[in-house]
């Protein structure tokens, strides 16, 4: 049984000047432990998706259609306060910029024992401060800082605070948006590694959202690529590193530098992500594929099982 | 100096004109800004055709019962002089409308230039003057202009400056706040190096950005110079009663309250919230419209 | 710099700011009437009269040293300490000092700004906080409209029609007085009325003269409140927007909490600013109001005054209208400072 189970989800924000069709046609789904990548360009759609899990889509977003089931439940179903009890308890997000994430008046000890006693009432204003501490040791830092401000802390820290309210309820899934995004890259490794050592404790299913594809092929078990609101590949790791076989996706993977290379030349993929309010016709990639097609600009290609538990939605594969 | 003159006229209605027909698409905002424009243009006009439409002189007294109600021979009803409630309010925005526009004048002349020279001169000239300045800003406006009013005398004109007194500050610290962040601007920097002269700058640069800004201003002060005008003359530092005039009706009319004649304050009332309303709202919906943080 | 250089540097922005001030009133007051004397008596007197009214009011004297004397009188300590309040001139009409009338009158007009604040920005809070939330939709577009339309109502018409249908036709509350004729003021310990009654335990006096202040500070409370529904409904989108709001509701908390402790606790500032500089707005519409109502505070003062003609207590007015404004902004720049930890850090 699937801990997280999407199928067919449109996602759109209908902005003044029109419907901007953030999500068209997702369908995967999520089983206990595992990791996911959701890689793709800013505006491809993988935060949206992310937002959409928890059911927080900002204004003017709207979910038009699909199913989002969590342990069989359809979650697009449930009143708000059902939801409420889901959020950080089944399923917890972790934001992006660590320093607009937290309460700028708000102790952080206060956080934690605010998100306790919302989901568990009977705990003691103690009991919760006690657990506060101890779920700061775990993250490496000092308990002592319960009483300060977020502001005192560096970026670093406060991404690992933010990881703290995530998992401190012990939640099946966390959502990571670009998690180290905004960090430095030393301590981009020790959040990663601190983030992966809590979910094989605690034994978390994790969505990995990020535009950086060489962390999502180091650190996810499966991934989806993500261009315009579409799924545009979903494969294991190993299999999407080997033989990536939409045309992005292996644009991508070519503009990841390498280290080891002494006369590389960076190549990107040339052209730039389509106007979402109004989308080319068709597949979304072909003005950029150097592979295009007649039938291309006509339709847009369905998603096609091509190889073992490997999916593409292009037209070189079939229709 | 009528070159410069035409110079803003054109770039201001340029911008202005088209943008007009687009409004209605912005939404809410833009729908105010236009409501505004038609309640003021629709009282304005109204004012302005007033003296001939008037069934009864609106100053001549007894022309009818004293504080009669409304009937189909007067329909607003007279009040305590016997004077015609409805030619009274056809044509009483005059005096309103002529001080918030000579207030606006005057402040838009003085508070203008001093605003741009005092903030694009810099240093200590400018610090003297923002102090002094923010002096006058911080006063309750009504109480300055109550003692200017009250040393000068009633009258349009004496109306006219002790509000433009007051709303210089406004006009000023706008200004003044544009031109800081614009002066710093790198293009700024960049027409400097290449040698235009100061008044190129402060003209083709700085001042049309500065425009939308002042238009938005313009609207607020004549709303509140409407207001403290009514003010002003309900403490009885406006005009007299041979001039018809929406604020010496509620002046004067409200003693009359208690016997029943509410006909006498309500429709004048009625004018000067229309009037006020009119410019707030093409002055708030003109700001949301500007505000760039509040777009999407 | 840290929080006390900032409050010392501040406090002494005021001195030249207050100066700035008084000279302007000087200026209004005393030098562009030309001469206060011949207008207050419009040519009714002889010209041994107005000498002698001059003489006995110092304003025989050249320009330059009326000034002196009129800022001198301001610090001056002996008078203060003989009289309880600081020289503020002698009046044209009765010759009576000035200062002592304004100092009766002050709190009337005090316990009115204080309670039509707390109105205007109960009233404006609440109102603006449920426009943002519920945006673009009627209410939205209701209160947004009270908002605008709230501002534009002159002052005294929404008070007469207010004394109309509550003081007149329901006969329910009294107007004209700051408490009930019948029942003996409490004792002067702040000036005002309510506090002073309950300071005294006397219920019944709180009563009244709460009954009194009711429709004059709703008044001005209400046309207030415009500003401040705008300003909380402007502010409270902007923060609605911001990651850690979301981050809250992404922890599941209520909506409620995320409303008030996340939002408004951080959109707040601004607002109380705005309650700050609103405060020299409410002292000139408490000069409508008072009027309206017969409020006996230093707004109807001025404005008795004026009929009166007697320009030296109007000076005297204007300045300690000037000491009050410069006071609250004073206050307002330090609370701030103490609440904007980028100044306190």
């Amino acid at each position: 049984m699937p801990l997280l189970e999407i199928d067919s989800l449109a996602v759109d924000y209908r902005t003044s000047r029109g419907a901007v069709h953030a999500l068209d046609d997702v369908s995967f789904s999520l089983h206990k432990g595992e990791t996911l990548g959701l890689a793709g360009e800013s505006g491809s759609g993988k935060s949206t998706l992310g937002l959409s899990i928890m059911r927080l889509v900002p204004y003017p977003g709207v979910i038009v259609k699909g199913q989002i089931k969590i342990d069989e439940t359809d979650i697009l179903k449930l009143p708000e306060s059902e939801m409420r009890s889901i959020r950080a308890v089944k399923v917890a997000y972790i934001f992006q910029d660590p320093m607009t994430s937290l309460n700028p008046v708000k102790k952080i000890g206060a956080h934690f024992v605010e998100l306790i006693r919302t989901h568990e009432p009977r705990t003691s204003e103690k009991e919760a401060v006690e657990r506060a501490k101890n779920v700061l040791k775990n993250l490496g830092l000092l308990s002592e800082r319960i009483n300060d401000y977020p502001h005192q802390f560096s970026g670093g820290m406060r991404q690992r605070i933010m990881i703290g309210l995530a998992i401190a309820l012990n939640p099946d899934l966390v959502i990571a948006d670009e998690p180290t995004t905004a960090l430095d890259v030393i301590v981009q490794a020790k959040t990663l590694d601190l983030l992966e050592d809590l979910r094989k404790i605690y034994g978390m299913a994790l969505i990995f959202i990020s535009h950086d594809l060489s962390i999502i092929l180091e650190r996810c078990d499966k991934i989806i690529v993500m261009y315009a609101g579409h799924m545009v590949e979903y494969a294991t790791s190993p299999d999407l590193h080997k033989a990536p076989k939409h045309p992005y996706t292996q644009g991508l993977l070519q503009s990841i530098p390498n280290i080891e290379l002494s006369d590389q030349k960076l190549s990107a993929i040339p052209g730039s992500p389509p106007n979402m309010v109004n989308p080319p016709k068709g597949c979304p990639f072909w003005p950029r594929c150097p592979y295009a097609m007649e039938i291309c600009p006509v339709k847009v290609p369905p998603l096609i099982v091509s190889g073992q538990n490997h999916l593409v939605r292009c037209f070189l594969y079939g229709e | 100096m009528s070159k410069i003159k035409d110079k803003i006229k054109k770039s201001f209605l340029a911008r202005f004109v088209p943008g007009l027909a687009s409004l209605i698409k912005r939404g809410p905002s833009g729908w105010m800004v236009i409501l505004g424009i038609i309640i003021v243009l629709a009282l304005v006009i109204m004012t302005a055709i007033g003296p001939w439409v008037t069934p009864y002189n609106p100053v001549k007294t007894n022309v009818g019962p004293i504080r009669a109600p409304p009937s189909s021979q007067f329909p607003l009803g007279t009040n305590h002089l016997g004077q015609d409630m409805l030619s009274r309010t056809l044509v009483g925005g005059a005096i309103m409308l002529q001080v918030s526009a000579l207030s606006a004048l005057v402040c838009f002349i003085i508070g203008v230039p001093l605003g741009l020279s005092s903030s694009y001169i810099g240093g200590f000239l400018d610090s003297t003057i923002s102090l002094v300045i923010d002096a006058i800003y911080a006063f309750p406006s009504l109480v300055i202009a109550i003692a200017i009013a009250a040393m000068l005398g009633p009258g349009v004109v004496n109306m006219a400056l002790s509000i433009a007194v007051v709303y210089i500050p406004s006009y000023f610290r706008i200004v003044r706040s544009q031109v800081l962040s614009i002066k710093e601007l790198t293009y700024t920097e960049a027409a400097k190096a290449a040698g235009a002269r100061w008044h190129t700058i402060l003209f083709r640069y700085i001042f049309p950005n500065v425009v939308p800004s002042i238009v938005v201003v313009i609207t607020v002060n004549f709303a509140d110079a409407a207001l403290t005008a009514a003010g002003l003359t309900f403490i009885g530092l406006g005009v007299t009663y041979d001039i018809p005039d929406w604020s010496w009706d509620l002046t004067n009319g409200w003693k009359y309250l208690s016997s029943g004649a509410w006909w006498i304050i309500s429709f004048p009332g009625l004018m000067i919230i229309l009037l006020a309303l009119g410019f707030t709202l093409i002055g708030e919906g003109l700001s949301e419209l500007l505000n760039p943080k509040l777009q999407r | 710099m840290g929080l006390r250089t900032y409050i010392i540097r501040r406090i002494l922005l005021t001195i030249p700011t207050l100066l700035l001030l008084l000279t302007m009133i000087f200026l209004i007051t005393r030098v562009l009437p030309g001469d206060p004397v011949a207008l207050h008596f419009e040519k009714k007197a002889t010209p041994e009269q107005m000498e002698q009214m001059r003489k006995q009011l110092g304003l025989d004297k050249p320009v330059w040293a009326q000034y002196i004397d009129y800022l001198g009188g301001l610090v001056d300590i002996n008078y203060f300490m003989e009289h309880g309040y600081p020289n503020l001139g002698k009046s044209m009409q009765t010759f009576e000092e000035v200062g002592g009338q304004i100092f009766s009158a002050f709190p009337a007009t005090l316990e009115l700004a204080i309670y039509s604040m707390i109105i205007a920005s109960t009233i404006g809070i609440l109102l603006g906080v449920a426009s943002s939330k519920s945006y673009n939709s009627v209410p939205d577009h209701l209160i947004r409209g009270f908002g605008t339309v709230a501002y534009a109502i002159p002052i005294f018409f929404l008070g007469i029609v207010f004394q109309l249908i509550f003081g007149v036709y329901l006969h329910w509350l009294p107007t004209g007085l700051r408490i009930n004729p019948s029942i003996t003021p409490p004792a002067t310990i702040t000036g005002l009325y309510t506090i002073d009654s309950l300071l005294e335990g006397n219920i019944i006096k709180f009563f009244e003269s709460v009954k009194a202040l009711i429709l004059p500070s709703l008044t001005l409370g209400i046309i207030l409140s415009g500003i401040f529904v705008r300003l909380t409904r402007t502010n409270m989108l902007e923060t609605l927007r911001l990651d850690f709001v979301t981050a809250a509701r992404a922890r599941g908390l209520k909506e409620g909490t995320v409303t008030y402790g996340y939002a408004l606790r951080n959109a707040f500032l601004p607002i109380l600013t705005m309650m700050g500089l609103q405060f020299a707005m409410l002292l000139g519409g408490a000069i409508l109001t008072e009027t309206t109502f017969s409020w006996p505070g230093l707004g109807r003062y001025i404005v008795q005054r004026i009929n009166f003609r007697d320009y030296t207590a109007i000076q005297g007015a204007v300045v300690m209208f000037g000491l009050f404004v410069t006071g609250v902004s004073l206050v307002v720049d330090l609370l701030y400072a103490y609440f904007d930890p980028r100044i306190r850090l």
